[in-house]
């Protein structure tokens, strides 16, 4: 076969050269991305603003329990003494027992302030999640109760899978240097 | 107990006037302070630059094993530790596999900025692909890592079902893009079969996908990255053009077809028969028959793909909700989803959100069509490639689908002989 030799360096050099055209287009995508220094790692946080307090936080993430916790804003709060992200709806008296508690972990610390103010504290070992005082507090308070994803526990998977799940789409990508929505206080009504 | 009215009031309120503050923030006199709300911080960025160095070492470290040293024990043990590292400690996130989605949103969304890492993550590999072919798949993946782990006795996928399983990744790698493109979901790291593995946790379904695929990875060689990983299928495409490859034998091929024994992933290719005149020229006349069909393919598929793009549009969630919401205000469907729920606590116009769903299947009509398109671009060049005669007088391993395992170093009889008269100098020297 007479062809055999000169085929084979045309297939050679065809083959360099799209290796080096390769090289460039990676190098410099590479060095476009190095080189955009702000571009910064992101993280996923609930915009508590489209939350519904579905309850799905607490049984989609991939860890048990959920990365997700139950923060308090306490300059948005009321520090009610009938506190309805603490207390239930229905209830048979205002003592703090089970029977009478929202929380289903026992999560929630009630402590005296001074009258008629009591101040409630997340024992964020114990939450799980799963949003309960938060719709309490969005129905009856002043909102300052919410889900956060909280970044000392998150894997910061690439594809969230509460976020898949979130029936709201209130699942955010957001800069790791802010990684938390906070919540104001609104127009006082 | 001077409160109680505004317990009352809060109480007849209606629920949709949450959100508003519901009561004024108290008065103390007691000199009480707000409580600082707790923030835990991520992990330091520091830690990230590792996990990069981590992988520019590894990446390099894999390439140097496998085509300088030859052995697949040092491989192996590199692949346990990007087992651990990648896998176990960093949980499989993030990956270049999935950093592929990351690149696509990042093109076609403004908004998002591509994070300096990630793209890092996804470039790296493939830059060292066209140097030193899948040196990422061989000992630095943590996906292909595990099921190296596992692998016990590797069964011949037969070559009839090995070459058409063998284009699922680049199909996967089209839908992937494109609904990372419209900003749909990641499908990559929905459907990842080992993370469950890594995190020890995770869905029903994702565990059950994870042990099916790891006990199919006990007897054939690593299913994943051959039959779904669609970075593989962007590796394959790259590492055709590497530098260095592969070479089985150090000195002269015997043709004992040993090494394509010990191959696992189907990799290494017999010596073709000389060429005869006919079957040459039977060859050609197909290509060219091939080549003219090629662009009407390509305009079928296409075709084909516009008109699936309201199929495929549905996992978008905005879409599928608009779907819903306007099946409700028409009373086709009954109750509410907890989407709809959500939607309508937002009380927005239903309007807002059917023009936000047309605007995506906008988006999804040519994107669906371009991925057609490359569904037959990908079937019309494994067509041709099929009938373009390689010429090999020895055992090669194909670059495209090696993985560097160096199973073939191991089974090739001259690399044995080289290695029996290297030990024997050695002992003489020692002797003398």
């Amino acid at each position: 076969m007479p062809d055999s030799p000169p085929k084979r360096t045309r297939r050679e050099f065809l083959r360099e050269a799209l290796r080096a055209a390769g090289l460039l287009l990676f190098s410099g995508g590479l060095g476009a991305v190095l080189s955009r220094g702000e571009a910064e790692e992101m993280v996923w946080q609930i915009d508590p603003e489209k939350c519904t307090q579905c309850g799905q936080c607490a049984t989609e993430c991939v860890l048990t329990p959920s990365a997700v916790k139950c923060v308090h804003q306490y300059a948005m709060c009321g520090y009610c003494k009938l506190c309805f992200g603490f207390f239930r709806d229905q209830r048979p008296d205002d003592g703090t027992g089970a029977e009478n508690v929202r929380c289903p972990t026992d999560a929630i610390r009630r402590r005296f302030v001074e009258e008629p103010y009591y101040q409630y504290m997340i024992d964020e070992p114990r939450c799980i999640g799963c949003a309960k005082c938060v719709k309490g507090c969005e129905a009856y308070g002043n909102g300052a109760l919410y889900l956060q994803v909280r970044h000392d526990r998150c894997l910061n998977c690439n594809q969230c899978a509460i976020a898949t799940a979130c029936p709201a789409q209130a699942f955010v990508r957001v800069p790791r240097s802010k990684p938390y929505i906070l919540k104001t206080r609104k127009a006082s009504g | 107990m001077k409160r109680l009215p505004f317990y009352i009031l809060a109480l007849v309120l209606p629920a949709a006037a949450g959100a508003e503050e519901n009561f004024p923030p108290p008065q103390f006199t007691s000199g009480y302070q707000f409580p600082p709300m707790q923030m835990p911080y991520p992990r330091a960025a520091i830690f990230g630059w590792i996990d990069l160095a981590v992988l520019v070492v590894t990446l390099v470290a894999a390439a140097y094993l496998a085509l300088r040293l030859r052995s697949r024990r040092h491989l192996w043990l590199l692949a346990l530790f990007s087992l651990g590292y990648f896998g176990f400690y960093r949980h499989g996130c993030i990956c270049p596999v999935g950093a592929t989605q990351n690149v696509a949103l990042a093109l076609a969304d403004s908004g998002y900025q591509l994070p300096v890492l990630v793209g890092a993550f996804f470039l790296l590999p493939l830059m060292v692909a066209l140097v030193a072919g899948r040196a990422f798949c061989a000992a630095v993946c943590p996906l292909g890592a595990v099921q190296e782990v596992v692998l016990l006795r590797p069964l011949r996928v037969p070559a009839w079902l090995e070459q058409p399983l063998g284009l699922i990744p680049f199909f996967y790698l089209g839908i992937a893009v494109l609904l990372a493109w419209t900003g749909s979901t990641f499908l990559i790291c929905r459907y990842d079969p080992f993370i469950a593995l890594f995190r020890l946790g995770g869905s029903g379904g994702m565990i059950a996908f994870g042990v099916g695929m790891l006990a199919l990875a006990t007897v054939v060689g690593r299913p994943y990255c051959r039959f779904l990983c669609p970075y593989g299928a962007l590796l394959r495409l790259v590492s055709p053009l590497s530098k260095w490859r592969v070479k089985i034998t150090p000195t002269d091929c015997v043709k004992c077809h040993l090494c394509a024994d010990a191959c696992p992933y189907g990799a290494i290719k017999p010596p073709t028969p000389a060429p005869r005149g006919t079957s040459r020229r039977e060859g050609k006349a197909r290509l060219a028959a091939l080549l003219a069909v090629l662009p009407l393919m390509l305009a079928l598929g296409g075709w084909l793909g516009y008109r699936a793009s309201g199929v495929l549009a549905r996992v978008h969630p905005t879409v599928t909700l608009a779907e819903r919401v306007a099946l409700e205000q028409q009373g086709y469907a009954q109750g509410t989803t907890l989407a709809s729920e959500a939607f309508y606590i937002t009380g927005q116009p239903n309007e807002t959100l059917y023009a936000a769903a047309a605007a995506l299947r906008a988006r999804f009509a040519p994107g669906t069509a371009v991925l057609g398109a490359w569904v037959a671009l990908v079937l019309g060049l494994k067509l041709i490639g099929l009938s373009v005669r390689r010429h090999r007088t020895d055992y090669e391993a194909d670059p495209g689908a090696c993985l560097l395992c160096g199973r073939c170093y191991e089974a090739c009889p001259m690399q044995h002989a080289e290695d029996v008269e290297q030990w024997r100098a050695a002992a003489g020297e020692a002797e003398t």
